[in-house]
């Protein structure tokens, strides 16, 4: 859009967007953890142990719809199946942490209780490795993002492209979430992977320690936030752009769609992997049920209310859908389905561009 | 009828006795007169189960067929006698009849059950099997030779003298095969031979394991069976039973999966007409079948509740008017959603999940979150025998009937009428067609419609097969938006030759891989295939190919 492209850090924001990025991660990352422990339990400025756990699941949820917002609103692809990529990082997180349990589980064994329970005897060949923090970390970003690239690789290559795509990468989750719900797949069957209880020698049921996993999650969803605007004020961001609006004109202007597209997906899927890693020790359970084709459509829908391309609005849609979801589940329960189903249609008939634009539109009026 | 041991050693050798005394007598032209047999049968009319077992023994010895009414009353537990020891049969209804004539008679004084223990069912059947044996029809004499199971070691012996006078060919297989057992353990290895020669030819499954084991090493690695020949000959009967095991197994997948092919079909023709023709990715469509199917269900119980005599014939009222109910929300669903978001596909999927979810959540608090059950009209319940072990359910030969007719009323619709024609034209060029008088937004209407109401009717074949509950539809939409794309979208051939070929995979897969395994497998190979070929079975030609 500008001339003449900045440089340095005035590239990703002007100053008024840098006092926002500042504010808000001095009221999530800073205020909110101070709150929870510094502050006694009596005081209602207290933030109680329960938000603090809702919040860390909201941070990780908003990382994963930056990394919908980066394919789906700045690349034109929508991707039913990121819940995939979002379960595999959790995955490899819950293996550690099995391993981690050592021999304090039901059976009093090394090996993961579900594996005693199937009368296996040692640990199948993908499990080896995982009881190193840094190898499964690893896995939780590499996994997903080789899923990705052989998947996308394959995909883009033949030109597969709007809706299509968006069907087969639903039948990619559907057809993992059926591998993973098979007990000899290996990885806790319809149970899945829980009963954790410590993450590098700390115990998770402390809450220090899951107010430091908030913490984590709220640099991981900063630190995504900046790769991502990072990325999308580059040139190699108004590619992504140019694709999406026409796809065929970047091509013939000499760009290559496939290998900007494989980048942004097998990035996006990896932010994803990195958000299932933080999101498994705070809730203490990944299963199958992480991979319903359900899911990856509320993941897109997340970004949809809160305006696509603008990323700040894919997070204020993850937190916005997560608490209505949180407040309306215990609430009325029987009303919650109507309202995301609502929801779904109002976004994309009345607000295509969301709450962000919604936003954008009062500022320009005033 | 098994031969377990666990008997005592008197019973044991008094019916080794009786066996013998057996086959002396059945040398003897069987010419007994009806008093004869009464007398033999008279010990049946007794307290005393030592009385009851030897009667029967008596009787079979005789062997004479009149005697089964009898013994096959006593094996039912109706068979009565009264204070002069009149052997009587008690039908359900609590008529009574004479045991020998058959003839309708009275009581005199109290009646009585005669005595059973162990000692007479072990008695009853081998006597019950050798009189039916020599019964003078030959397929009755067929059905109880079949019947035999593993004949217990006192009747082996009767069964082969049986089988050496028995002319009808079928009898005498029947007879073999039951001989097999006794067979295979004779020392003898010409005996081991006909055993397995018997078994070779019915190839019958129920003795797979017993040949298998004469084919293994023992531990100091000689074949348990010392005899080459006999060893051929159990490879030739374990070959025979794979094969026709193999045959079974094909036609049987072959019926499940053309069943669950046409079901798919049902789905995927609506989902070809919405998806295919008008480019709108429906994500409510398996929520169509859903409302279909709650729609049969609210018929089958209008009809219990209003029209019970006519209770078979509701499955009539409920195609129509689920293919109403269906269609009606699909209208409705394009008027006030669906219109405004043409030409922004992947939209249209967001709002239509999100419709779906509304469709979804109305019907749970409606009719509850349970299944609901939609019971088969009585004339499709049951089925037909084609093979043993093979049962083709009327249930699902309708189904597949009921998807063939559904085809051609699409195919008629598409081909022949005058919204079919402006269906295909509006597919093919939407402003050449405006610009002709069409009016597009009634034929989207019209067609998406028609489209929902294909999923409805639909819905009514799976309310046939499996349970109703609000999430049918979410089952089905995967697979069937599988069948639309595999088939070659806009192509009503292809999403057949799709649907067929998915239900049949898979089915033929199931006891190969497993049934999620299989799955896994489709849904890996359709993802693989739609990138190496991603206009599907059938390409489309010309202009609509470009712009997808």
């Amino acid at each position: 859009m500008t001339a003449e492209p900045a440089v340095g850090l005035k590239a990703l924001h002007s100053r008024r967007g840098w006092i926002g990025v500042g504010a808000a991660t001095l009221i999530v990352g800073v205020i909110v953890p101070l709150l929870s422990v510094a502050v006694p339990a009596s005081s209602p400025l207290h933030v109680p142990d329960y938000l603090v756990a809702l919040l860390g699941k909201f941070l990780c949820y908003g990382i994963v719809a930056l990394a919908i917002d980066l394919i789906w609103g700045f690349t034109g692809i929508l991707s039913l199946g990121h819940g995939v990529f979002f379960a595999l990082g959790g995955y490899a997180m819950g293996m550690y942490l099995m391993l981690s349990i050592g021999a304090q589980g039901v059976y009093k064994s090394v090996l993961p209780d579900f594996m005693v329970f199937l009368d296996w005897k040692e640990l199948p060949w993908f499990w080896r490795g995982f009881d190193n923090l840094s190898v499964a970390l690893a896995a939780a970003l590499l996994v997903p993002g080789l899923l990705a690239f052989a998947f996308g690789y394959f995909a883009f290559r033949s030109r597969i492209r709007g809706v299509y795509f968006s069907i087969i990468t639903q039948a990619l989750t559907y057809a993992l979430m059926l591998l993973f719900f098979r007990n000899e797949t290996g990885f806790g069957g319809n149970n899945g992977l829980t009963d954790f209880k410590s993450l590098y020698g700390y115990d998770l049921h402390e809450p220090s320690t899951k107010v430091a996993l908030y913490v984590l999650s709220a640099l991981g969803l900063l630190l995504t936030y900046l790769l991502c605007r990072f990325i999308v004020t580059s040139k190699a961001g108004r590619v992504l752009r140019a694709i999406r609006d026409v796809e065929s004109r970047a091509m013939f202007v000499g760009f290559n769609p496939t290998s900007y597209k494989l980048f942004a997906w097998t990035l996006s899927a990896i932010l994803c992997g990195l958000a299932g890693a933080l999101y498994v020790p705070q809730v203490g359970i990944i299963n199958p049920g992480e991979m319903q084709p359900a899911n990856s459509i509320e993941m897109a829908i997340w970004v949809a209310v809160g305006g696509r391309a603008t990323l700040f609005g894919a997070i204020l849609g993850a937190f916005l859908v997560n608490g209505m979801r949180s407040f309306f589940t215990a609430a009325m329960p029987n009303a919650w389905l109507y309202i995301l189903g609502s929801l779904f249609i109002a976004v994309t008939l009345f607000f295509p561009d969301g709450v962000a634009g919604a936003l954008g539109r009062l500022k320009r009026k005033s | 009828m098994t031969r377990s041991g666990s008997f005592n050693v008197a019973a044991r050798l008094r019916r080794a006795l009786g066996a013998v005394v057996g086959l002396l007598a059945f040398g003897v032209a069987v010419n007994a007169s009806a008093d004869q047999l009464s007398e033999d049968l008279a010990g049946l009319a007794s307290k005393d189960a030592a009385d009851v077992s030897r009667a029967i023994i008596k009787a079979a010895n005789r062997g004479d067929a009149r005697a089964l009414p009898a013994l096959h009353a006593l094996d039912d537990g109706k068979l009565r006698f009264d204070t002069v020891k009149h052997l009587l049969i008690k039908a359900d209804t609590g008529k009574l009849s004479d045991a020998l004539t058959g003839a309708a008679a009275n009581a005199q004084g109290k009646l009585e059950e005669p005595a059973s223990d162990n000692e007479v069912r072990r008695a009853l059947s081998p006597a019950l099997a050798s009189l039916s044996l020599s019964a003078p029809d030959p397929k009755t004499r067929l059905a109880a030779a079949r019947s035999l199971g593993r004949p217990s070691d006192e009747i082996v012996p009767i069964l082969r003298k049986l089988k050496t006078k028995e002319s009808d060919a079928d009898v005498k297989m029947a007879l073999a095969l039951a001989l097999a057992p006794a067979d295979m353990v004779s020392p003898k290895p010409a005996d081991r031979v006909r055993a397995l020669e018997a078994i070779r030819t019915a190839s019958d499954a129920t003795f797979k394991g017993d040949v298998e084991r004469l084919l293994l090493k023992g531990e100091d690695g000689k074949f348990v069976e010392p005899d080459a020949s006999v060893r051929a000959a159990a490879s030739a009967a374990i070959s025979a039973i794979e094969t026709r095991q193999f045959l079974i197994n094909s036609v049987a997948n072959t019926f499940y999966g053309l069943s669950l092919g046409s079901v798919l079909i049902l789905c995927a023709l609506g989902l070809a007409i919405t998806f295919g023709l008008m480019r709108v990715i429906n994500m409510a469509h398996g929520e169509m079948m859903m409302i279909g199917a709650y729609t049969s269900f609210v018929v089958q119980n209008f009809f219990i509740a209003h029209l019970a005599s006519h209770l078979d014939w509701y499955i009539a009222v409920a195609v129509p008017a689920a293919f109403a109910v269906s269609g009606a929300v699909g209208v409705l669903m394009e008027r006030t959603v669906i219109r405004h978001l043409y030409g922004r596909p992947l939209e249209t999927l967001l709002a239509t999940w999100g419709i779906s979810l509304l469709l979804i959540q109305t019907v749970r608090l409606i009719f509850g979150a349970q299944n609901v059950t939609v019971a088969n009209p009585s004339w499709l319940s049951g089925g037909v025998e084609i093979l043993p072990e093979v049962v083709l359910t009327y249930s699902r030969l309708a189904v597949i009937a009921f998807s063939i007719v559904v085809m051609l009323f699409v195919w008629a619709l598409m081909q022949k009428t005058r919204l079919g024609l402006e269906v295909r034209a509006v597919t093919q060029n939407r402003e050449m067609a405006a610009a002709m008088g069409i009016s597009t937004r009634r034929v989207d209407m019209w067609t998406f419609g028609i489209g929902s109401g294909v999923a409805g009717l639909g819905g009514v074949a799976l309310s046939q097969l499996s349970n109703v509950g609000p999430e049918l539809g979410q089952g089905y939409i995967v697979d069937s938006f599988m069948v639309v794309v595999l088939g070659g979208v806009g192509k009503l051939a292809g999403t057949i030759v799709g649907g067929l070929g998915l239900g049949l995979v898979n089915k033929y897969l199931e006891p190969v891989a497993g049934a999620v395994l299989g799955k896994i497998c489709i849904l890996g190979f359709i993802i693989v295939f739609i990138q190496r070929r991603p206009q599907g079975i059938f390409a489309l030609k010309g202009r609509a190919a470009e712009g997808m």
